[in-house]
């Protein structure tokens, strides 16, 4: 395979210096995968700031219910007069943060971005098996976007069943004003994100096993390709269900079917469906929403291995049990869905069998934190930003996901479920998780995006600290409230006297999410100037190992100006020893590239 | 003229600088390109922070129990509650444990192994039995765990019709709760919502006979130490009844009956009683009575004061007003249950009048 890959390299080469590049095929309908991978990192960035936006907004009401504000009344109009928010708008919000965190900045921000920048660079390829799906793959993202912010500014309101859109509530207008024209929008914003993610997966998959150059064996790949590899086979496996889910859910609404509606009267009159059920609707959600956390949280953690094993001059622990692990965790990812539903009037036996699967994925995730631990362990580390949220994400992925082993049991579910305890271990374990790895990942690969600019490196110091106390400071309070028994999606808890003695608790969250919020501006000031004026650093800036940093720095199609390198070795040869034990394999170097042949002076690795 | 004159100079000048910045930069002596690379200066600084960090977690935890322990539920007032309690302190202090070193090692090495120039990292990049080790220590813990939690939810979620439970239906709708007893013969008559129909709110089939002695109420009674057999039904969306003192909750679905039971082991009166709940109760009346004097400063109503109750709400988002979906729930002993049950029509009288 790798042997074809080189050869397709080879009559490539004089390639790319005869085409005329336009603005518009060099920037906007450009095929080139790093600047898809920009567009897919600037639109998810676009999008995260409406999400993180959104999430202050309904956080201020939750925190000061009985105050107007008159920032509602500035960002959601005819929702908001005299600056007191809306119930039903409260909902909408907390509806599409959802959405557009889970999918638009986590799935798409996240592993679009990485996937399209490293896969290629880091196999040795010289772009994406097919450019031009790619691109299509980009525009039907953009496209989807553009959908769910229209749906923003419809007459009734967006779509505000929460972010699972269960039915009868989405598919109803007369059970919430959301569910009209604002849900269609969902529905056809999220169908278009499905078909762009399939195409992208697809192209990843192909490209991982064809275009490797030679001398890169599937046991040479940097964990990140592992990571992007498995999440592309988990995305093409279960999107197609939400697919079909919403589907449904559209001839439901439009063409009076009844997959998931029976029995029910509205509005003062019976409607005619009969027979369908809202719990087979959620079994086909979550047969993607559960793979769908995997799919958020595996290329953040094939990243932070990366980086993780480059700033600690060490190589990454137990490359095999990585790469075991990342497999286990995909293959149990599928079959885990039924732990959203243990109280979902579902057969309780399917609750006992999801339990037992759901309680073993903790297993390989135990396997890589330790193996993360290890690789810290008697390293050498460079403490560059990159490393900074690497190390965070360890952090947030243990104490998020250590209260999985909470909710994974049905028994302990009871009476935890839909409490602010689940947001708080969702949150922690693949929203901020997720998050580290995005940023652990722009700040380690920025100049390769951007042609050697480089981030400010004390910016990135101020932005991780503010984000990692912030946001412990946000979630770690939410599983106090969530055991006191407070329900999440509530727009007031004020009618609960019971719940008057959380109120304070809630202002602290809502200080906190403010402040992480305010951190997120540094970021951005950081991103868009270094872009434009960011210092230009070497070509390999943190001497790693991977042939990204072999390529040009300056942008040119087909990634290398002359032959593609060649493959000796696995990417983790830091601080490997030469036979007597004295120096370095190469002298004065502690890294050992992939493309250098293997030397007398080293013992030979199974790599 | 003058003002173009102006402008013309003012664009000079600035063309001027520019270049002058240009020649000042190419005669600059190389750049240094590794500006942005964590220095040992670097290294240092962030490990320290590094290892503050894993303290700060720690004093977080603590101060979260400290200041906000006392807002969590006070002990369970259902047989089986209490069973959960225990598997939660169980789970709970597993976490603790493991969270506390895993995080303290995570920032010690951070801190520990802090680069520097002159160190050299160590080679280290398999162990077997190492990663033998923390593969089985899961595995072992995690079954005794899956194990724990699958006779404790199977004990729950099994009901056995031995006990001979009382059969209560709970009805759900946009937004409010009714909740039907099954009456002397302790058996619900069929219900659908396309009988849905004037006083008839709850679409009760009233040619059933089983449903002649059904008794249709807003406020949930349950005599005390008696297992009670909850029957949810919707009408319209998803909704799910979570009664979080007895650790009981089941969504309702429309077009599907749903159920869950459990045995009311503490009475409301006891519960007020209960040390817990006393002090709960008396923050949450101090926090009522601050907030009611500038409600009265502001000319608006004061809030009343607070008495503890037990409660069923909704825990299913299901439309605008799902924050206000709640109903009360009173334990008592069979006397007053029989004597409360007493004063209410059933269906029949109902339908009469």
């Amino acid at each position: 395979m790798s042997a074809h890959a080189h050869d397709h390299a080879e009559d490539h080469d004089d390639h790319g210096h005869h085409h005329k590049e336009t603005f518009v095929t060099k920037y906007i309908f450009s095929q080139d995968h790093k600047m898809i991978s920009k567009q897919y990192l600037i639109t998810g960035l676009f999008m995260g700031i409406i999400g993180i936006a959104m999430s202050l907004l309904f956080r201020m009401q939750l925190a000061w219910p009985d105050h107007q504000f008159t920032i509602y009344e500035i960002f959601l109009g005819k929702w908001a007069e005299g600056g007191v928010m809306d119930p039903s708008v409260y909902l909408a919000l907390v509806t599409i943060h959802g959405t557009i965190m889970v999918f638009f900045v986590l799935t798409a921000g996240l592993s679009g971005t990485f996937s399209n920048l490293l896969i290629p660079l880091q196999i040795g390829a010289r772009d994406m098996a097919s450019g031009f799906l790619n691109m299509i793959s980009y525009w039907l993202f953009f496209l989807s976007s553009v959908f769910m912010v229209m749906s923003l500014f419809v007459e009734a309101g967006p779509a505000s069943a929460g972010w699972t859109i269960y039915p009868p509530l989405s598919a109803l207008p007369q059970a919430i004003p959301g569910s009209g024209a604002g849900m269609t929008l969902w529905l056809v914003s999220m169908a278009i994100f499905i078909a762009s993610s399939l195409l992208g997966a697809l192209n990843y998959i192909v490209t991982v096993i064809n275009l490797r150059t030679k001398g890169m064996s599937m046991t040479r790949l940097p964990l990140t390709i592992w990571a992007f590899f498995v999440t592309a086979i988990i995305g093409v496996v279960s999107f197609p269900v939400l697919l079909s889910a919403a589907l449904m859910l559209i001839m439901d609404r439009s063409f009076g079917t009844s997959f998931f509606l029976s029995d029910i009267y509205i509005a003062g009159e019976v409607l005619h469906n009969q027979g369908g059920s809202p719990v087979l609707f959620e079994h086909l959600f979550w047969f993607l929403g559960h793979p769908e956390v995997y799919i958020v949280i595996l290329p953040a953690m094939g990243l932070v291995s990366e980086i993780m094993a480059t700033n600690s001059r060490k190589p990454i622990f137990g490359y095999r049990a990585m790469i075991a692990s990342i497999l286990a965790i995909a293959f149990l990812s599928t079959i885990v869905w039924g732990h959203h539903m243990f109280i979902s009037g579902m057969n309780p036996f399917l609750g006992s069998v999801f339990t037992f699967t759901t309680l073993l994925i903790a297993i390989p995730s135990a396997v890589k934190s330790f193996n993360w631990i290890t690789t810290l362990w008697k390293g050498n580390l460079q403490m560059n930003p990159a490393m900074l949220f690497s190390i965070g994400f360890v952090s947030t992925f243990i104490t998020g996901g250590l209260t999985g082993i909470i909710l994974g049991d049905s028994a302990l579910d009871i009476n935890v479920h839909d409490t602010y305890f689940v947001v708080a271990h969702f949150h922690l374990v693949m929203g901020v998780s997720a998050l580290y790895g995005l940023f652990a990942g722009v700040y380690h690969w920025f100049s390769k995006m951007f042609e050697g600019r480089m981030l400010n490196k004390n910016l990135g110091y101020i932005h991780f600290w503010v984000t990692v106390i912030g946001a412990y400071g946000v979630f770690f309070p939410m599983h106090f409230i969530g055991m006191a028994g407070l329900p999440r999606r509530y727009y007031t808890n004020t009618n609960f006297p019971y719940f008057d003695d959380l109120a304070d608790v809630n202002v602290i969250i809502t200080i906190f999410a403010i402040i992480t919020a305010a951190g997120q501006l540094v970021f951005l000031y950081n991103f868009i100037s270094s872009m434009f004026f960011g210092k230009k650093g070497p070509k390999n800036p943190w001497n790693s190992n991977t042939l990204e940093w072999t390529a040009e720095v300056k942008h040119i199609h087909g990634n290398w100006d002359g032959p593609i390198p060649e493959v000796h070795r696995w990417p983790y040869d830091y601080s490997k020893l030469n036979k007597a034990g004295d120096d370095y394999v190469i002298t004065g170097q502690d890294y050992v590239p992939q493309h250098i042949p293997l030397r007398d002076n080293e013992e030979e690795m199974n790599h | 003229m003058t003002a173009f004159l102006v402008v013309l100079v003012i664009i000079l000048f600035g063309v001027a600088l520019m270049q002058m910045n240009k020649i000042f930069l190419m005669s600059k002596t190389k750049v240094d390109e590794t500006a942005q690379i964590a220095s040992d200066k670097d290294n240092n600084t962030q490990g320290y922070i590094m290892l503050a960090f894993v303290f700060f977690t720690y004093f977080l935890l603590i101060y979260c129990f400290w200041e906000w322990g006392d807002v969590l539920l006070p002990e369970a007032a259902s047989e089986h509650g209490a069973g959960l309690d225990t598997l939660m302190f169980v789970s709970m202090a597993l976490i603790f444990v493991v969270g506390f070193f895993t995080l303290w090692l995570l920032s010690w090495f951070a801190f520990k192994y802090r680069g520097k120039k002159e160190n050299r990292a160590l080679f280290f990049a398999d162990n077997d039995k190492l990663e033998f080790i923390w593969t089985i220590i899961p595995v072992i813990v995690l079954a005794g765990l899956i194990i724990y939690g699958l006779f404790t939810w199977t004990d729950i979620m099994n009901v056995d019709t031995e006990d001979d439970p009382m059969v209560v239906e709970l009805y759900a709708y946009q937004f409010d709760w009714r909740a039907r007893y099954s009456g002397p013969d302790n058996t619900l008559g069929e219900a659908n919502v396309r009988l849905i129909e004037g006083v008839n709110q709850l679409g009760v089939d009233v040619s059933d006979p089983n449903s002649q002695d059904d008794v249709v109420v807003n406020e949930l009674h349950l005599p005390l130490g008696r297992k009670v057999l909850f029957k949810m039904r919707s009408q319209d969306v998803l909704h799910s009844a979570y009664m979080p003192h007895f650790r009981a909750q089941m969504n309702c679905v429309p077009g599907m009956i749903t159920q869950f039971a459990f045995t009311p082991s503490i009475s409301t009166a006891d519960m007020r009683l209960n040390e817990d709940v006393v002090g709960k109760v008396s923050r949450i009346n101090k926090i009522r009575r601050d907030k009611s004097v500038e409600l009265l400063a502001k000319g608006e109503e004061a809030l009343e004061p607070y008495e503890f109750d037990y409660m069923l709400l909704c825990n299913k988002i299901c439309g605008t007003n799902h924050y206000n979906m709640q109903m009360k729930i009173v334990v008592e002993s069979q006397e007053d249950y029989d004597a409360w049950m007493a004063t209410q029509p059933n269906i029949a009288e109902v339908i009469k009048e």
